[in-house]
């Protein structure tokens, strides 16, 4: 199951729009799962608003991309775009651990 | 959704029902546990049958100890076996490995291609990886599940697991995921091999033995004496006997051979009464005529150059005539020296050798340890089946290690010959020609049913050999010290002259020979007069006797003639009367 959420409008027209391709992988619809994507969505409408994309995969329904993708632990997030790939594992809870996982502290403080 | 592990308890369920039907038994009985031969030389004989079936086995041990070999060759025989099987590398990628097996004939890509592989890499990079709230490796159980639908595994390989411990540093989660893990291989069924590195006073890094409680085999690569040996032990195994001395274990062209080796027990075998020629008549007749037992152990020793290889070579040849296989371990000397030297005493092993019927196995002894010797010749025997085995010299062990170690490895050695019937002779080379020898092999000379001694004599500036038995068990043979001869025309055994002056061999007995054949010329020269002397007197006698008789001859017709003269003289005188009285007339009357 692939699911697309185009975000709105862009919020920060000055800035060029940088997209941010990124890939979370869950195992079911599992509470876990389900959270993941919730503190997900929570996180780039806060933090990239109008320049994120994101991708769900489901492995159970799918479980060779997980061979393909070397993916261990669930639920894992990937950033695809901008290189280079990031990852962060877990439910996403803690939103400053995933600033640093996906390198999103040092773009604040520049800007 | 998360797979929800079903917990174990169906097997003890079933161990419970086994209860209930028989009533008046108090312990419930468990099923006898199933065993997933392994189909790797000699594990199943250590495991008395495998690994236990559906269930994880740890294979532990330090870098190289060859962990990784197990776990594929542990797939590749399930592979013949009709076994398909996953390998989950977390090491190594998968070009590496087939590279790595492939000098072992290990093919595979081409397994793979038939449905009866898969290998499953899995990369653990701990850089790029950030934490944020909860986690489980579900990514990994959907993977190995995979993998085994794929190919409907029965046996699965997760080498180097602990792997994971670099990669996610909440251990805790880790734990509960390697719990939940090993339950879930249970329920799969697949019986599986876990590998894992050898930690500081424990067996594993990570203390996986806690997890898997079933099975844990311990390997090890050892280095004594700048020789690596490579033992197995299996240090436990739940609800089955195993064997749990350390064993051997041999990496060559064709994987992995385990060597239970220690598990020959005397007395599990018949002993022969049947004899094989020693090679030599002289000899056999020494052995009451018939030579050596068969299947016996037989040792040759003397000092450098005292002919101990050409007597293995003379009952090897006889081996070989009566169309049995012979091997021949040569420690010193090559094959073809060993065929070049012997043709030189008239013995052409080179047509055994191209019938096939002689096989030559020489190695240097510092080339192995002396379990990997001991390894390599029962991996030999197996292979070859000879009826007879030739090891010279059985001495050239000594270099390798040390003398107990020495002595426990041919005590097995010859025990593992003796248990299959295989008549073994042993050349055991003595420091020097001295008396020590016998002395110095004490250690194994209760393992010896037949002990031949040859030794140099110095003696009149000349070497000899001489040849004795010091014993031969279960058989009448002789006491006697033979010279031992050895010429282009091959070995004889000669009596040697013994007398005033001792044993007396070579020129000596030469010599006093001599002195003995001239002595009877002239006794028999004399004798031969003495019955001439008789016979002149006889003729002497003749003549005088014939003398006489001729003397006689002629006086008995002299008396013959007188007596007729007489005769006729008387005749006359009456006829003269009767004429004198008719010219008288009437006269007279």
């Amino acid at each position: 199951m692939v699911a697309r959420d185009k975000p709105g409008t862009p919020a920060m027209a000055a800035t060029p729009p940088e997209a941010w391709e990124l890939r979370l992988y869950v195992a079911g619809q599992t509470p876990r799962s389900l959270a993941a994507i919730a503190n997900l969505k929570t996180f780039c409408e806060e933090h990239l608003a109008g320049r994120y994309n994101i991708e769900v995969i489901d492995l159970v329904e799918n479980p060779r991309l997980a061979r393909d993708h070397q993916i261990l632990a669930i639920p894992t997030l990937v950033r695809k775009l901008p290189p280079p790939v990031r990852k962060v594992i877990g439910d996403l809870s803690n939103s400053e651990r995933v600033l640093v996982g996906l390198d999103l502290v040092p773009r604040d403080r520049r800007r | 959704m998360t797979l929800t592990p079903r917990t174990g308890w169906a097997d003890e369920k079933r161990g419970c029902t086994v209860a209930k039907r028989k009533p008046p038994q108090r312990r419930p009985v468990p099923d006898p546990l199933t065993k997933c031969p392994t189909g790797v030389r000699g594990l199943d004989e250590v495991t008395l049958g495998g690994l236990p079936q559906g269930r994880p086995t740890l294979v532990c041990g330090g870098a190289g100890c060859g962990k990784t070999l197990l776990g594929m060759e542990f797939l590749v025989r399930g592979a013949e076996m009709a076994e398909p099987g996953v390998f989950m590398a977390f090491e190594e990628s998968a070009a590496e490995l087939t590279a790595n097996v492939a000098s072992l004939g290990w093919d595979l890509r081409t397994l793979q291609k038939q449905g009866k592989l898969v290998i499953e890499v899995v990369r653990v990079d701990p850089a790029e990886t950030e934490v944020s709230g909860e986690y489980d490796l579900e990514g990994l159980f959907l993977r190995l599940g995979l993998a085994i639908d794929q190919v409907g595994a029965k046996r699965v390989v997760l080498d180097a697991l602990e792997e994971l411990f670099a990669g996610f540093s909440d251990h805790g989660v880790l734990r509960a995921e390697l719990w939940r893990l090993f339950r879930w291989l249970k329920d799969r069924g697949v019986t599986a091999i876990i590998t894992a590195e050898q930690g500081d006073g424990a067996l594993t890094r990570h203390g996986l033995e806690e997890y898997v409680s079933d099975c844990v085999i311990f390997l090890d690569h050892r280095v004594a004496r700048q020789v690596a040996t490579r033992r197995l032990r299996v240090v436990k195994y739940r609800g089955s006997l195993h064997g749990t001395n350390e064993f051997p274990f041999l990496i060559d062209e064709h994987g992995i051979t385990v060597l239970p080796v220690t598990t020959v027990q005397l007395g599990g075998h018949v002993a022969s009464m049947e004899r094989v020629s020693t090679g030599n008549d002289e000899l056999d007749d020494m052995f009451g005529g018939k030579g050596y037992f068969r299947g016996s152990s037989v040792l040759v020793s003397g000092s450098s150059g005292s002919g101990k290889t050409s007597l293995a070579a003379y009952f090897a040849d006889a081996t070989c005539r009566r169309q049995e296989k012979c091997l021949y371990f040569a420690f010193e000397e090559s094959e073809s020296q060993i065929v070049r030297n012997m043709l030189s005493i008239g013995l052409n092993l080179g047509q055994w050798t191209a019938r096939g019927l002689l096989r030559f196995h020489t190695s240097r002894p510092a080339a192995h340890g002396l379990e990997e010797h001991l390894a390599m010749v029962y991996k030999v025997v197996a292979e070859e089946q000879p009826s007879a085995v030739v090891i010279d010299p059985i001495t050239s062990f000594l270099a390798v290690g040390s003398v107990e170690e020495y002595k426990a490895m041919i005590t097995r050695l010859l025990d593992l010959l003796r248990s299959r019937q295989i008549t073994s002779l042993s050349t055991s080379l003595a420091s020097t020609g001295a008396v020590s020898v016998e002395v110095s092999e004490t250690g194994i000379s209760s393992i010896i049913d037949s002990w031949l001694m040859v030794r140099s004599l110095e003696l009149a500036g000349e070497r000899n050999r001489s040849l004795y038995i010091l014993k031969s068990r279960g058989m009448a043979h002789s006491n006697q010290v033979r010279e031992f001869l050895i010429s282009e025309k091959g070995i004889r055994l000669v009596e040697p002259y013994v007398g005033e002056g001792g044993v007396l061999t070579g020129s000596a007995r030469l010599q006093q020979e001599a002195r003995d054949r001239a002595a009877g010329l002239l006794a028999r020269q004399e004798l031969e007069t003495e019955t001439l002397g008789l016979e002149r007197k006889r003729e002497a006698l003749e003549a005088r006797i014939a003398a006489m008789r001729a003397e006689f001859d002629a006086e008995a017709i002299e008396v013959a003639d007188t007596i007729k003269r007489g005769t006729q003289r008387a005749v006359r005188a009456t006829g003269e009367r009767k004429d004198m009285a008719t010219s008288r007339g009437i006269s007279g009357e």
